[in-house]
């Protein structure tokens, strides 16, 4: 298995010891070289202690999700190689610390029990030790390749001045495997020297004792080591510029795009990274040479996250909140109220592992029905789901363009695995997007009525303090004035004034912003998505066309109002209907089949906590093409 | 030409009982904002939930009739995205001190310059009467089936904890004294609090217009009733806590407030308790870190250019995060 640029990497340990530094040098060391990166961050609801691991994809294309497999797993504890050297390739190989080997299944202590058991259960029916030292020579016997890096030995070596404390020493040791695997594929040093300089950033000290063990791990397997691992990596020149970031910052930064100037939040995984980046981005200049600045509220919880951010929306500015499915549950009653007084508020969240607290650091697509129908009684949103990091940049944007031309909430649906995912990307062109405040009024006057009817049911909105521009809001129904009514006719009117803007809605936004369609629509399987399964579709969808299978995908990106018809055409026409999502249910299926009548062929869910991986997509993809599929496939991948 | 309470008035009709004590405060807010001659869209007005959430509607300056306990983040918002707002919050008891007791301690330490005024009956007036956060333990008002099991509990100790740095108390059927509370909470600058005794004539038949009036308790010298209400700044008592005051200073100011807050039964204080100039608001916190907030806060800002494009320039942001 000969291969140069094409590589799935991993890197675990206990959290707490520096696994998300070492995943993101190497990650950075790629992405220097001008090679395409993404990767996907697992961790505990846990501070210190529990495993996490980053898995890195790499590749001289664009690479949008994480792969079944991995070719090098880079391990310092015992753990990691317990849980994940099963799914290194044959050919693959795994750094490890060869003084880890005898320790038993049963020392390591954050193990969950299903997971030791199954261990122990695989582990004897191979007849092999219960110990890390079975593990590897399970994996040996398949063809992966072992490299030990004693890494208290190789640390002994940096002597005098150089010679690290020993809770720095333990740290250390995933950014030497780090090094180590470079190593393996012959990946330049130097652009990890680079990367340590960006990762620990003015710490001159942690550079420099990083760098030192760094080349005493790469020199190791040089020197121990035949020079013949068949994985490859080399840089590559590119022009074009590419930035790196995750989804909760390129979330950020398309809330300082548009214009976001009071976000409000309460902590909550996996939403506050976003809310943290933008505090410690508040200050900034526009074009014009003026200063601006977002004020970033943390408040006392949920509740009163969305009802100020409301507060700012009602008073001009353009405002939203972060949050998670936990958080979203406290904010629903006020979300009605937005939705009665036509206030453009902006919510931007990220699904996670629910219900209830659920998996609190886990992915999931579970919150869609919810969103849809959140809140009693009936009052128009408009919900958005982007698909991969770009869109969740560029589609911030159009949230707050949505919420208000048409008065409305907006929920920005994304998920877990788009929020700490990490990808290469082209940098963000805000010059390519339009802010549009629709019929924010700077003056008004004799007369003025905020919700006089009109023919589209928007009507002309001035802010507080708008000179003329008084008005009223109230959560009961209410007159054009915005003073309470229980009058029948009034009652009618002021639904139907509010249901028609969803209406125009659906016919304004153009078909771009609603769906996309990858590939020929009239091929033998027709994948069906939103949100972040995007990515292992497209990738998996690479590998099926070069295949010669006939396969498309189309991705829903309004989710309400849902372009019913447009899905419709398109289902009409397709095969076999697949739909693809991270829930237990099927939810989207659900809803288009109730929008549209169409059921779907298959569906395939995964709600293990997990994203779904290419391969996944790729497998179920010829099993359906085959003949030999079930009506309902539930994918199951991931530690 | 100055304003006159009547320029504050809509006419929207209102239906709260007869004699209700949020007549006493409706006034005493639009007398407030007439001496202060406010221009009425420089003005919002919120409220929470219950009769007294109807307040913004009879006033005719901006006006939000928010969530039930959620006035106060509402409020903040709206100040805090344009702080030109003379923002004023109103809500009842129950609002405030039950189901939004969280924001009311919050909004404590936050010290956005914003007045809170609680209309303070004892009952959850508009669901007919039930007990409300503030109603003593074992008082039975009208519609409670047994007397309150609950305690009742003290605002004023509260919005001390919660670091209120304007506290007073008032009574509805004071309107001199109402006003003069009310227009210099709007003067303080930070989070002033205004607990408003205030009768309920349809379900508290216990705190009547007669009790805090002492028609129970007449002087048997004169025969005249001994009010229980009694005004603070009639004692010499001073509650300004001002920058340069020694801790001995403070503790003793404080143990005076606890004092005078825990005073109830025949003995009522009104009057400001407390008035701390020496923490910050929250607006000049964020001045600390936003030197431009107060000429071009959140609501104020060009986000477009004039082609309608983002007006941030994100180079420097998308710098950071470059790798080509």
């Amino acid at each position: 298995m000969h291969r140069k640029n094409e590589l799935s990497w991993l890197v675990g340990g206990a959290q707490g010891s520096g696994v998300d530094s070492a995943a993101n040098i190497f990650a950075k060391a790629c992405a220097f070289g001008g090679l395409y990166v993404y990767g996907q961050r697992e961790y505990y609801s846990n501070i210190m202690g529990e495993h996490s691991y980053y898995q890195v994809t790499v590749s001289d294309r664009p690479v949008r999700s994480t792969r079944s497999y991995t070719d090098i797993l880079v391990s310092a504890d015992t753990e990691t190689v317990f849980l994940h050297a099963r799914d290194v390739n044959p050919g693959g190989a795994i750094i490890y610390d060869p003084k880890l080997t005898e320790t038993a299944l049963s020392k390591v202590a954050a193990l969950e029990h299903r997971a030791r058991h199954d261990l122990q259960r695989y582990l004897s029916s191979k007849n092999l030790p219960e110990t890390m030292g079975g593990m590897l020579q399970d994996a040996q016997a398949r063809g992966v390749r072992l490299y030990p890096v004693p890494f208290d030995e190789l640390l002994q070596k940096m002597t005098g001045e150089k010679a690290p404390q020993l809770s720095v020493a333990k740290r250390m040791a995933n950014t030497m495997a780090v090094a180590a695997s470079c190593a393996l594929v012959r990946y330049d040093l130097k652009l990890i020297e680079r990367a340590l300089e960006d990762v620990f950033q003015g710490k001159k000290r942690v550079i420099e004792l990083n760098l030192r063990a760094c080349e005493l791990a790469y020199e190791h397997i040089l020197k121990n080591f035949a020079q013949d691992f068949p994985l490859v990596l080399e840089p590559l020149t590119v022009s074009e510029p590419r930035i790196y970031l995750t989804g909760n910052q390129a979330t950020a930064l398309g809330k300082l795009a548009a214009g976001c100037t009071v976000q409000t939040y309460y902590p909550i995984s996996p939403a506050t990274d976003e809310s943290v980046y933008l505090e410690a981005h508040q200050l900034f200049e526009r074009g014009s040479g003026e200063p601006g600045a977002i004020v970033v509220v943390q408040v006392e919880d949920e509740i009163s996250a969305i009802t100020m951010a409301t507060g700012a929306a009602l008073a001009g500015a353009r405002a939203a909140t972060s949050t998670s499915g936990p958080g979203f549950s406290l904010m629903v009653e006020a979300l009605g109220w937005a939705g009665i007084n036509e206030v453009p508020v902006v919510v931007t969240l990220y699904s996670r592992g629910s219900p209830s607290t659920g998996l609190p650091t886990r992915h999931e697509q579970g919150d869609l029905r919810f969103v849809l129908h959140a809140g009693h009684g009936e009052f128009p949103r408009i919900v958005i789901a982007s698909g991969d990091l770009e869109e969740c940049f560029y589609d911030e944007i159009r949230a707050f363009n949505y919420a208000e031309k048409y008065q409305v909430p907006v929920v920005h649906l994304l998920d877990k695995a788009l929020a700490s995912s990490s990808q290469t990307l082209t940098v963000f062109d805000p010059q390519r997007c339009r802010i549009d405040r629709g019929q924010l009024v700077s003056t008004a006057g004799e007369g003025y009525k905020r919700f006089v009817y009109t023919e589209t049911g928007i009507s002309p909105r001035s802010a507080l303090g708008t000179p003329g521009g008084i008005f009223w809001n109230t959560g009961d129904e209410h007159d054009e004035l915005g003073h309470i009514t229980e009058d029948p006719v009034e009652r009618v009117r002021m639904m139907e004034k509010r249901a028609k803007k969803l209406e125009v809605a659906a016919r304004e936004i153009p078909l771009s912003e609603k769906l996309t369609i990858f590939g020929d629509p009239n091929a033998e399987v027709l994948l069906l998505s939103w949100g972040s399964p995007k990515g292992a579709i497209l990738d998996a969808l690479e590998v099926l066309h070069a295949e010669k299978h006939s396969v498309c995908f189309v991705q829903c990106r309004l989710l309400c109002p849902l372009p019913s018809d447009d899905l419709a055409q398109l289902l009409q026409k397709a095969k076999r209907r697949v739909c693809i999502e991270n829930n237990y249910s099927g939810q989207f299926a659900g809803l288009v089949r109730e929008a549209t009548g169409i059921a779907m062929d298959h569906r395939i869910v995964k709600f293990n906590g997990r994203p779904i991986t290419m391969n996944e997509v790729y497998e179920s993809v010829k099993q359906i093409l085959s003949g030999k599929a079930p009506r309902r496939m539930v994918l199951t991948h991931g530690a | 030409m100055a304003r006159k309470p009547q320029d504050y008035k809509t006419d929207v009709h209102n239906n709260w009982c007869p004699g209700c004590g949020d007549f006493g405060i409706l006034n005493a807010v639009q007398m407030a904002l007439a001496e202060l001659d406010l221009e009425p869209h420089r003005v919002a007005v919120f409220s929470g939930i219950g009769c007294s959430g109807k307040t913004p509607h009879y006033i005719n300056t901006y006006g939000i009739h928010t969530l039930h306990g959620r006035v106060l983040p509402y409020a903040t918002g709206a100040k805090l995205a344009n702080p030109d707002l003379t923002v004023i919050a109103v809500g009842g008891d129950g609002d405030g001190l039950g189901i939004g007791a969280g924001h009311f301690v919050n909004a404590g330490r936050r010290n956005v310059d914003i007045t809170y005024i609680l209309h303070n009956n004892g009952v959850y007036g508009l669901t007919k009467g039930q007990a409300s956060p503030t109603l003593k333990l074992g008082i039975q008002t009208k519609s409670l089936p047994q007397p309150n099991i609950n305690q009742g509990i003290n605002p004023l100790m509260i919005a001390l904890a919660a670091g209120y740095t304007f506290i007073a108390r008032s009574y509805a059927y004071d309107m001199k004294h109402l006003v003069s509370i009310i227009k210099q909470a709007i003067a303080h600058n930070g989070s002033a609090f205004i607990d408003v005794l205030q009768p309920c004539p349809t379900y508290n038949d216990i705190n009547t217009r007669e009790w805090y009036g002492g028609e129970d308790r007449k002087d048997p010298q004169t025969g005249k009733p001994l009010p229980r209400v009694y005004k603070l700044e009639k004692q010499g008592y001073d509650p300004l806590i001002t920058p340069g005051m020694s801790d001995a200073e403070i503790t003793a100011k404080l143990n005076k407030f606890i004092e005078k807050a825990l005073e109830w039964g025949d003995r009522i204080p009104i009057g400001i308790l407390l008035k701390n100039e020496t923490v910050p608001s929250y607006e000049d916190r964020i001045l600390q870190r936003i030197p431009f907030y107060r000429e071009m806060p959140p609501a104020k800002q060009t986000i477009a250019d004039e082609l309608g494009r983002p007006a941030i320039d994100l180079t420097k942001f998308l710098e950071e995060l470059k790798v080509t």
